[in-house]
């Protein structure tokens, strides 16, 4: 797994949009004033026991008109202090929020992106119906252009969340929500899926690739196209065991007859850098051992193992390769 | 399995407070040492048939069509009687596999025809008269080999473990699993009022063996 993690982060503290900066700000404005308030109580506290206890003589139970009076204002000083503390805190951060949910633009690119166990749905949204196209577990959005996510979920709560771009959106079947995210510059960003979902919640990553917006247009225009037409005896008979066996039950490959709406869109899946959510590296063997057992990799996970004879299974694995 | 099972009753019975030695120790007041026996023959049932309702294998692989033969779909037989095969599907008394077969009973489109349990194109499934008997085997005979007149054939395509699944979640739909297996909560219809308020083991209100036809 660690090859996965490696050339890209997940980080709150490592903002790369308007909003995540907007987290961040509030993140070290928390971290400070608490990292503050716990130094200055600690210092209290050794002060106190450091002062020398007077001897048992001079204890008195009345400590007079002028003790009381010291130590009534030194409490009302502490509770005022803390009370404008907490509500500069409350100002902060119902500042951060406005200032999150408010990137409205007449040019924002919009997405759908459905929950389900243990996978991403992503619907680009086009005004031209036939501009919009459907991917799964990963994203590409164009660097400066602000884009729409709203997001759903097919079967139990789950919860968008890419640490470097916003914060937590959970998602709730039935019950549609939208957020705006921003890119700032091009890189890797990981989303996770951040509310416990079932047996391989851990195993529900999404990729987000924020890329120049040339590069964005070709990622687009390439994923707008149907699947290729397999072209040789090999890549036939692996589209024909594709469409014979279990898999379009599930499974949608564009151009073709499978349109199962279940499991992950496979038009392109060559093309992406992971499988399963980001469970396995996207290689030959990984699909392989994937197709002819899901469980090992995901246990729980609900796409049913399929065994396939070894010409078959070269075939289809070639076939699946050409779907870039 | 049974290992686990008995380590998992163990580890539970630790965990509970042992309720007899509370009415043995108050003198008998609360009915003495004949409550004991029953409270825990009680409490071992309860946890043996929770083990077994919630058990599930993850990691089973793909299992040759278990299901043995004969399967009849009529009573008429020549010569002398001989019974049709009527074991409990695998998935019958376990939750999981129930609820599992709900959620393919949507995958694999039988909402298309059956609706939720209502009928449409296709027969409707809450009631228990089934034109190709209400047995487990009949039942995923039905879905694997297909039926004349429109019922699909999914055996090749769908793993025989699913086969079973939905088998389980159809004839949960009619009441003719225990109600200690059946999810607490279905969304689909049902002529029962609650999945979990049929009793357990209830025969079907009329036995297929009358209505052949």
């Amino acid at each position: 797994m660690s090859l996965l993690a490696t050339g890209f982060a997940q980080s709150v503290l490592d903002p790369a949009g308007p909003q995540a900066a907007h987290i961040d700000r509030l993140w070290w404005l928390l971290f400070w004033m608490a990292t503050v308030v716990f130094v200055l109580v600690l210092a209290a506290l050794v002060a106190a026991l450091a002062v020398r206890r007077p001897s048992e003589a001079t204890v008195s139970l009345n400590p007079g008109e002028a003790g009381e009076r010291r130590r009534f204002r030194t409490v009302a000083v502490a509770t005022g202090v803390t009370v404008v503390l907490l509500f500069g805190l409350l100002v902060a951060s119902v500042a951060t929020g406005r200032e999150i949910a408010s990137l409205g633009a007449p040019r924002a690119l919009t997405l759908e992106v459905v929950g389900h166990q243990w996978w991403w749905e992503v619907h680009y949204l086009d005004p031209d119906s036939s501009g919009s196209f459907v991917t799964a577990n990963e994203i590409h959005v164009p660097v400066g252009r602000p884009v729409l996510v709203r997001t759903l979920a097919r079967d139990v709560i789950h919860s968008l969340w890419i640490p470097n771009l916003h914060g937590k959106r959970d998602l709730i079947p039935g019950h549609s929500s939208v957020i705006w995210i921003e890119a700032d510059r091009p890189g890797l960003y990981r989303g996770q899926c951040a509310e416990f979902c079932g047996y391989q919640h851990a195993h529900m990553a999404l990729d987000v690739y924020a890329d120049p917006p040339d590069r964005f247009a070709a990622w687009v225009a390439a994923q707008r196209q149907s699947a290729p037409a397999p072209s040789g005896a090999l890549l036939e008979r692996g589209a024909a065991v594709f469409q014979t066996s279990a898999c379009p039950l599930c499974h949608t490959i564009q151009g073709t007859g499978a349109n199962g709406q279940n499991a992950p869109d496979l038009t392109h899946v060559a093309s992406r850098r992971t499988l399963a959510a980001g469970a396995l590296p996207n290689t030959r063997e990984a699909l392989a051992g994937w197709i002819e057992d899901p469980g090992r990799a995901k246990p729980g996970v609900h796409m049913p193992p399929t065994s396939l004879d070894p010409g078959d299974r070269e075939a289809l694995l070639a076939y699946l390769g050409t779907l870039k | 399995m049974r290992k686990r099972d008995a380590g998992v009753s163990a580890r539970w019975g630790g965990r509970v407070p042992p309720p007899w030695e509370g009415a043995v120790g108050s003198g008998g007041r609360l009915g003495g040492g004949r409550l004991a026996p029953v409270l825990l023959i009680a409490l071992t049932t309860l946890l043996l048939t929770a083990c077994e309702r919630e058990r599930r294998d993850l990691n089973t692989p793909p299992a040759a069509d278990s299901h043995r033969p004969p399967v009849r779909v009529g009573t008429l037989q020549p010569g002398a009687r001989q019974a049709s095969d009527s074991a409990k599907g695998p998935f019958d008394e376990n939750a999981y596999g129930i609820s599992e077969g709900q959620r393919l009973f949507d995958w694999y489109n039988c909402t298309g025809c059956h609706a939720h349990g209502g009928g449409g194109i296709g027969p409707a499934l809450m009631d228990d008269q089934w034109i190709y008997g209400s047995d487990s085997a009949n039942l995923y005979d039905t879905i694997a080999k297909g039926r004349p007149n429109g019922m699909p054939s999914f055996a090749g395509k769908i793993q025989p473990k699913e086969i079973w699944e939905l088998e389980a979640f159809v004839r949960s739909l009619a009441g003719l699993t225990p109600k200690t297996a059946n999810p607490a909560r279905a969304d689909h219809l049902s002529t029962t009022p609650k999945p979990t308020s049929v009793s357990s083991g209830e025969p079907p209100k009329s036995q297929p063996a009358e209505h052949p036809g």
